[in-house]
């Protein structure tokens, strides 16, 4: 237990994956002008993530790794090459099967996330996510706690980043720098404070 | 030079300066600074940038007429994947180190959003011709930017350019450091903040809220 809580710190705070790996920035940049939206996208980046990252893990492990298909009686076929393509077929298939289950069940919560859902589909954290799963050999309790992690992790970022320009909107900034010189300026300086979790272990 | 006259000129050279994927239309920023901390990483991630990227809006524009507008995305997402694979697979049979380096970002080009951006906007509206070279010359404005930003990282995080120390050893001995920043996220952030504002203060190019 104590494991996966330290996991789910680091995927939080240490290594966010906005912030310390720079994915996810196109939508992070281009959402995070108001508070509302980047409440929904971050909303929705979460849901996502913690079903697409253990659904991506089962694929790797069963399908596509080095002797994964021993099970089927292929103990030598290495399909790992075909991560990527698969990869970005389940996040595309999980994006449509989120957003249907959620038209369904529940309305209110899939009118707030709105345009944000189908947008998720080429958002750079979700692959990311599950591509560093794959590197790190991390196994499905691990897969899904870092994809709930990092789901947060850019919640928490987007959230922040809307409120400070919220702020910044009635200061006056050099001419130049107006919108995204500025928003890579503080996205620069909250990364720095975020690096001061980097002490903590659990 | 038929093949470079007018308009392709200017599908290969505006993106360079004036209308740059990453200053100005704020596309691709993902996967730009986190394979900037050596130039060589950069470097090679441009050209494997530039090659996607062309052959995408070439193969996107050659099948322009013949995609259903609905499974468009689909059709752009799969073309674009295969490419990354090949070119994922030929770094790792003859640049393994780097490649290694460049660990999940070469996988992550795929949601670039500049490839995808430009096959929407470019290619799907244009020829062959015009299409491989705005391709290229988006490339080439993505690969100037992730230099810049690298050249600066090497050089004032580790004194070196190329992986050659340049800062001879007499600064060090008289007290000058690197600045660990600079390895680190937030110096990519804050660089590319100020390459911003000096290309805007340049073209006079002002963003309104």
């Amino acid at each position: 237990m104590e494991h996966y809580l330290s996991l789910f710190v680091k995927a939080v705070f240490v290594e966010n994956i906005l912030l310390a790996f720079f994915l996810g920035m196109c939508s992070f940049l281009a959402v995070s002008k108001k508070v509302d939206n980047s409440f929904g996208l971050g909303l929705a980046v979460v849901f996502v993530l913690t079903i697409t990252v253990p659904v991506d893990w089962l694929l790797n492990h069963f399908l596509l790794r080095d002797g994964a298909l021993a099970w089927a009686g292929f103990p030598d076929v290495d399909l790992s090459f075909l991560t990527f393509i698969s990869f970005i077929a389940v996040i595309a298939a999980m994006v449509q099967l989120v957003e249907m289950t959620l038209d369904k069940f529940f309305p209110a919560l899939y009118s707030a996330l709105g345009i944000f859902l189908p947008l998720i589909a080429v958002n750079c954290a979700i692959l990311g996510s599950s591509l560093f799963m794959v590197e790190r050999e991390y196994s499905l309790g691990e897969a899904t706690v870092f994809g709930f992690g990092s789901g947060v992790g850019f919640f928490l970022a987007i959230v922040s980043m809307a409120a400070i320009r919220y702020k910044v909107r009635y200061s006056n900034i050099p001419e130049g720098m107006r919108g995204l010189g500025i928003a890579m300026i503080i996205t620069g300086l909250m990364a720095m404070a975020f690096m001061s979790f980097s002490g903590i272990s659990l | 030079m038929a093949l470079l006259s007018g308009k392709n000129k200017r599908a290969l050279y505006d993106p360079l300066i004036d209308n740059n994927p990453i200053n100005k239309q704020v596309l691709g920023i993902c996967s730009a600074l986190a394979v900037t901390v050596q130039i060589k990483t950069a470097l090679v991630m441009t050209l494997a940038v530039i090659f996607v990227l062309g052959f995408s809006n070439l193969i996107v524009s050659l099948l322009r007429n013949m995609i259903p507008g609905k499974i468009r995305i689909i059709v752009e997402l799969t073309i674009i994947a295969s490419l990354v694979i090949l070119v994922d697979q030929v770094l790792k049979a003859f640049l393994f180190d780097i490649s290694k380096q460049l660990s999940v970002f070469v996988g992550l080009i795929i949601t670039n959003c500049i490839v995808m951006g430009r096959a929407e906007a470019f290619a799907l509206q244009n020829k062959a011709w015009p299409s491989f070279l705005d391709g290229i010359g988006n490339g080439l404005g993505y690969g100037l930017i992730l230099i810049l930003v690298s050249t600066g990282r090497e050089l004032l995080g580790s004194g070196s350019l190329f992986g050659f120390m340049v800062i001879p050893q007499s600064f060090y001995d008289a007290g000058y450091q690197n600045m660990g920043l600079m390895v680190l996220a937030p110096g990519a952030f804050i660089l590319l903040g100020l390459i911003i504002w000096i290309q805007r203060s340049i073209f006079k190019y002002v963003e309104e809220d």
